[in-house]
């Protein structure tokens, strides 16, 4: 299959993840979309490993697996922290640096 | 000399280690925390009469030059340095200090501690603006003072301190930020911070001095303070604490006019010929203007305010018609402003402990209930309008003498129209002795004033002396800045010169 | 300490600067230590320091009379700065000593008379402690004036110039919580420094042209290079002598400067003989005489002066006439005859005008103190006398001469002296004044024609409105209780008055024509004197005119003397407007007010409010809005909103790698 159908489902999949960040208020569903956008950089790093035949960006996909494993847990325990005093998760309704 | 024994280092740092010692103490002790930062005051005065002396004995300024940073090639060193006109400045600020702590002995009652640290940073600040003589210590020393000032009104001050401290601040910072691009310019030009060297050296700067000196220029200029760039002292003078006000008036503003004649004038001496003739404009306008608003105020603080914006014209026109006499007199005058402004400061203080207002309506018929601050307020108030005798008028003699036969300024009208100074001075002068000493005593409250306690005294007392002395035997004054006025009217008359 | 390199000729010379030391010595005595002492004892101190510089102005006189070119002793420099040298150096001269001679005799005549004066005046006024205070600042006078006269440089001239004006603003506001309102006597005070300080003003502008054309303020050196200057730079000498007169003005109270001399009255009367009639007043004629090298140059200037001052004699002159308070007319008679003095060394009469001087200090002083007497004798009167008379209101006005009447009866000694002193001043033959005047009038007339008449004129009507007043104040009957019983003063007022009643008497001698003494003596100083004529006809016409003058001032005061306190004066309904013209003084202190103190106000107002705090500070204030207003317009992109953030960075993200492909696939 051409490098180029992967590459497009890599952006595909990059753009809706982005879209979803800045349009969905849930925390849950921004951490899904920021999920996407991982993947979607690792399908890129895979495809681009099959085609030059390197290893190192399949390496590298686990370097991107690990750091959003990290990530996500962090940025869960915060909701979760954020949940007992605002009883919400709503994004918008954390905007007390405002100005 | 090594660097423990150097009589600038140790007269220069010696507050600090009165610094050190209010730190043990606690905000309790408020006695021993004032006499602690007075005994650190005097000694620091001791200390510099032990500095004058040696300079008196060599002959030849003091100096000392130590490695400090270095960037490269380009280095910042402490280079520290007192010749007849840091001397002057020197023995002003350490002569007021220990009198404004000695004055606000009972008036700051909370805070203690911190008034005393601020207090003696400052006067460390001071002191270190009028020895330094590499261009970025300098500028150090410069802005430190500003910080301890800035607590001083904003913290102890009167009812609208922090306005007044905020504009003290920023019209200060405005102008220093100006002077440090200034420094960093040159410092990348002349591949040195040191200002013999930098004198020397000139013409590696030579073709942007005019933009230099503005920089520097509106940095002391605010300073001065010099019209229209006056308006921050009203404020800052009415919401000062009474010793606050004493060393603002008395040193503070003097480092304007010391910084145009250790900078100014010897670094870019082509652009203050050309510009001396606007330079001695605005101080005519600040003459006039001075004495003018200061008639019309109606709070005694500020009418003390606008008449240095006066009495500092003075001094900036005898330092901008570069012949010898009006540069002598500027300096002279410095010291001369600082002692009566002071004192009239202080006797102001006085009455303001004593009746917590400031408006010159409260008072009237003062003399009658406090004869001896009657008879010390007109001596000071005399001083201040120059009368001959005493100090204030050898100033501006020879200020306004020079700058009439002045070849940079050109003109005699100049020198003309400032003698107007002087019938205005005695207008608001002798107004606000009329309306606080003179007249029946309206107010009750008057009837019942105590007259001057012996502190009160003893902090008038050397300031009144030295209005008759610097009046009647100015000589000596003159004598120790001569070398310096000599070097400066060389160095700019040689680059007229040169121009020619 | 000594540097004059030159050997005392005489070792008496060296004396001279005790004429300024013992009254300072004096004063500090007082001011130390004077709470310890008795009344008499502070007196006694003040006197005698004012009698020792006396003494030493005496020995100074009898050593110059074997070295007449005079002696310049200089003690140490003052300042020195570059070209600006200037010592305290004392000269010791004709002119200085004679004025050194009236300034400590009257002074210590003055100071006696003063020590019975005060001791009422202060219980008068309930504080009988400032008695001290008083003596004190008479002996700052004494020491500031030695100071002006035996300076041998305008610049310590002038510290002597101003040192004499302030002493007059702390014994005219001697009493500054009384006068109109409590603070009538302070406000004159502060006139009097003011107005001074305007001719102060033309004084420094003079002395700044001296600097810088001459290179000095030492009399001799400044003299001796007249020629060059007026050569070289020819604005400068009548630039300098015009700014000159100014001071001049101010401190001789002349037109336009003389307004302050009437309201100094305020002060204590011994205050108004001393400072407004003996001595402070001539400084300015003093410095005429003594520029007399630089006017001798410059024509203008000498007109100019002349014509001050004669404007002036004849213009105060009118004022007198219509005044009832018996201290004004004697201050307006002063400035009269400061007119005359000022004319007369405009027009190069230096030995007439100096003349004068001596004389009109013994006479308006002698005035001065007799009108003080006869003021605290109506007072006491009033105080202790009118027994049974409840006065609730305010009594009558002891100053007013509506009040009086009468009086040579009740006070009999004060009348012989204030006669004495009135028919001097009017010149009459043979007193002192009548030689004085004649020598002016003598110049005048070969000088000028039209200040010749004008000084006529002035002695007509100087001559008359001192007949009104002696009439009005002695003659007649007692008009009010108080003058009825009012009782002569203490020996301690009386003997000085006697004194200077003797001293104006014979005072003529002093430079009686064919003697000349005073213009042999003076020619030392002066190099330029002439003979003083005699001419008959001037002055046998000058003693007309001033017969003449109380002739009808008899007609009309002294024929039916007034009886009532509030009757109108007799000249009012024939002279209307033109009486109240003189009596309100011409309305110049309204038209000061109006022209010039009024619109400084208003200016002083405008800058304070529009421009300093308006356009000045608003600039400051204006700035910390902008940057307030700029600091929330641009904080509202921080929206707290963290999606927004988001947007952001992807935009920034997009911008930048689309600029780079740009750039790569370029």
């Amino acid at each position: 299959m051409p490098l180029f159908y992967y590459l497009a489902l890599s952006v595909i999949m990059f753009t809706i993840g982005v879209i979803g960040v800045i349009l969905r208020r849930n925390a849950l569903v921004t951490f899904m979309s920021l999920e996407m956008m991982f993947n979607a950089a690792n399908l890129a790093f895979v495809a681009f490993a099959y085609h030059y035949q390197t290893l190192s960006g399949q390496l590298f996909v686990f370097f991107v697996m690990t750091v959003a494993a990290a990530e996500v847990a962090v940025g869960l325990a915060l909701m979760v922290a954020i949940f007992r005093t605002k009883r919400s998760i709503d994004v918008d309704q954390l905007s007390s640096l405002k100005g | 000399m090594t660097l423990a024994v150097h009589p600038l280092v140790l007269t220069l740092f010696f507050p600090l280690v009165g610094f050190l010692a209010l730190l043990l103490l606690k905000e309790g002790q408020k006695s021993a925390l004032r006499w602690v930062t007075l005994i650190a005051s005097l000694v620091t005065f001791g200390l510099s009469i032990w500095v004058t002396v040696l300079f008196l004995q060599n002959g030849k300024p003091l100096d000392m030059d130590l490695p400090w940073l270095a960037f490269g090639d380009l280095e910042v060193r402490l280079h520290l340095g007192a010749d007849g006109l840091s001397i002057a400045m020197l023995l002003l600020t350490t002569f007021l200090t220990p009198l404004a702590l000695l004055s606000t002995w009972t008036a700051v009652q909370d805070r203690v501690k911190g008034f005393m640290m601020f207090f003696l940073l400052l006067e460390m600040g001071m002191m270190g603006v009028f020895l330094a003589l590499d261009l970025v210590l300098f500028y150090i020393f410069w802005e430190f003072t500003l910080i301890p000032m800035l607590f001083l009104i904003g913290v102890w001050g009167g009812e609208r301190r922090i306005y007044a401290a905020v504009k003290f601040f920023l019209f200060t910072m405005a102008g220093s930020v100006l002077m440090l691009l200034a420094i960093i310019f040159i410092g990348f030009q002349a591949r040195t911070f040191s200002l013999p060297e930098l004198v020397g050296m000139r013409e590696v700067f030579a073709e942007s001095q005019m933009l230099l000196f503005a920089a520097f220029g509106i940095a002391f200029a605010i300073k001065v303070p010099m019209w229209p760039l006056h308006s921050w002292l009203p404020d800052a003078h009415v919401e000062a604490p009474t010793a606050g006000s004493v060393i603002l008036a008395g040193v503070l503003l003097k480092m304007g006019a010391y910084g145009f004649l250790r900078f100014n004038l010897p670094l870019f001496p082509e652009a203050t010929r050309t510009l001396a003739p606007w330079m001695a404009g605005l101080a005519v306008i600040g003459i006039l203007y001075g004495a003018i608003v200061a008639f019309r105020q109606t709070d005694v603080k500020k009418l003390v305010a606008y008449s240095s914006v006066s009495h500092l014209g003075f001094v900036m026109l005898g330092i901008f018609s570069l012949t010898p006499q009006g540069i002598s007199g500027a300096i002279i005058q410095m010291v001369n402003h600082g002692l009566s402004t002071g004192a009239l400061f202080l006797v102001v203080g006085y009455l303001y402990e004593r009746r917590h207002t400031r408006q010159l309506d409260a008072f009237g018929g003062i003399w009658k209930v406090m004869p001896f601050l009657g008879a010390l307020g007109l001596i000071v108030t005399l001083s201040s309008a120059g009368l001959p005798g005493l100090n204030g008028f050898v100033g501006e003699f020879t200020i306004l003498v020079g700058s009439f036969s002045s070849p940079a300024l050109g003109s005699g009208w100049f020198a003309g129209i400032s003698a107007l100074g002087v019938i205005l001075a005695a207008v608001y002068l002798f107004f606000m002795f009329e309306k606080v000493f003179l007249g029946p005593v309206k107010h009750a409250e008057n009837a019942a004033l105590k007259d001057l306690t012996f502190r009160e005294t003893l902090v008038l007392a050397p300031i009144i002396a030295l209005i008759f002395a610097i009046g009647l035997f100015p000589q000596p004054v003159f004598d120790l800045i001569q070398p310096s006025v000599d070097g400066l009217v060389q160095v700019v008359q040689s680059a007229m010169l040169a121009l020619h | 300490m000594l540097l004059s390199e030159t050997a005392l000729p005489d070792p008496t010379f060296a004396l001279v600067p005790w004429v300024v030391l013992i009254p300072v010595i004096g004063l500090l005595l007082n001011l130390m230590l004077g709470r310890r002492f008795n009344e008499k004892l502070v007196g006694a101190i003040a006197s005698l320091a004012a009698g020792g510089s006396f003494v030493v102005a005496v020995l100074l006189t009898l050593a110059l009379t074997r070295h007449p070119e005079g002696f310049t002793y200089t003690v140490f420099t003052w300042m020195a700065v570059d070209g600006l040298v200037v010592d305290w150096a004392f000269r010791v001269d004709t002119l200085s000593t004679v004025m050194m001679l009236v300034v400590s005799g009257v002074g210590t005549l003055i100071h006696i008379y003063a020590i019975g004066y005060m001791h009422s005046d202060v219980r008068h006024n309930g504080e009988p402690a400032r008695f001290r205070r008083f003596f004190v600042f008479l002996n700052l006078f004494i020491a500031s004036m030695m100071i002006l006269v035996t300076a041998s440089n305008y610049l310590m001239l002038f510290v002597g110039w101003e040192g004499v004006g302030l002493c007059s603003y702390l014994l005219i506001g001697f009493w500054f919580e009384k006068g109109k309102d409590g603070l009538g006597n302070a406000k004159a005070a502060k006139k009097a420094f003011i107005v001074n300080r305007i001719g102060d003003f033309g004084l420094l502008i003079a002395l700044f042209i001296m600097f810088f054309a001459f290179g000095s303020f030492d009399f001799q050196t400044v003299f001796a290079q007249v020629e060059r200057v007026a050569q070289s730079l020819p604005w400068v000498l009548p630039a300098m002598t015009l700014f000159m007169l100014l001071g001049v003005t101010g401190k001789s109270a002349q037109i336009p400067l003389y307004v302050w001399l009437p309201d100094a009255m305020a002060g204590p009367t011994p205050v108004s003989a001393l400072i407004h009639a003996a001595t402070m007043v001539t400084a300015g004629v003093y410095l005429v005489a003594r520029s007399s090298p630089l006017y001798e140059v410059v024509p203008l200037a000498q007109n100019t002066v002349a014509w001050v001052g004669a404007l002036t004699a004849i213009f105060a002159a009118t004022i007198a006439v219509g005044q009832r308070d018996i201290k004004k007319v004697l201050a307006y008679s002063t400035i009269s005859q400061l007119g005359f003095m000022v004319a007369a060394v405009g027009m190069g009469a230096y030995v007439a005008g100096i003349f004068h001087l001596v004389t009109h200090a013994f006479f308006k002083a002698l005035l001065f103190l007799a009108a003080g007497s006869v003021i605290l004798g109506m007072e006491h009167s009033a105080e202790h006398g009118a027994h049974g008379h409840a006065h609730g209101h305010a009594e009558a006005d002891p100053q007013d001469m509506r009040n009086m009447g009468g009086l040579r009866k009740k006070m009999p000694l004060t009348f012989w002296v204030y006669l004495a002193g009135a028919l001097a001043l009017a010149g009459v033959a043979p007193l002192a004044g009548f030689f004085s005047k004649d020598e002016i009038l003598t110049a005048a007339q070969s000088f000028n024609p039209t200040i010749f008449v004008l000084l006529i004129l002035a002695a007509f009507l100087t001559a008359f409105y001192m007949g009104r007043q002696v009439l009005m104040v002695f003659f007649g009957k007692p008009r009010t209780p108080a003058a009825e019983h009012a009782k002569e003063s203490p020996p301690v007022v009386t003997i000085p008055l006697v004194v200077l009643a003797l001293l104006s008497v014979l005072g003529g001698l002093l430079n009686f024509p064919g003697s000349h003494t005073l213009g042999h003596w003076l020619e030392h100083t002066f190099h330029t004197v002439e003979e003083g004529h005699f001419v008959w006809a001037i002055a046998g016409g000058s003693l007309a005119v001033a017969l003449l003058g109380i002739f009808i001032a008899w007609l009309i005061y002294g024929r039916k003397p007034q009886t009532s306190p509030k009757a109108h004066d007799p000249l009012e309904a024939p002279l209307g407007g033109l009486f109240q013209g003189m009596a309100r003084k011409w309305w110049v202190d309204e038209v000061y007010q109006a022209v010039i103190i009024r619109p400084f106000e208003v200016f002083a107002d405008f800058l304070t409010h529009p421009v300093d705090l308006g356009v000045i500070d608003g600039i400051g204030n204006g700035l910390g809005s902008l940057t307030r207003a700029f600091s929330s317009l641009w904080g509202r992109l921080q929206t707290g909103f963290v999606r927004t953030y988001a947007l952001t960075i992807l935009l920034g993200v997009v911008t930048v790698l689309g600029y780079i492909t740009y750039l790569a696939l370029r």
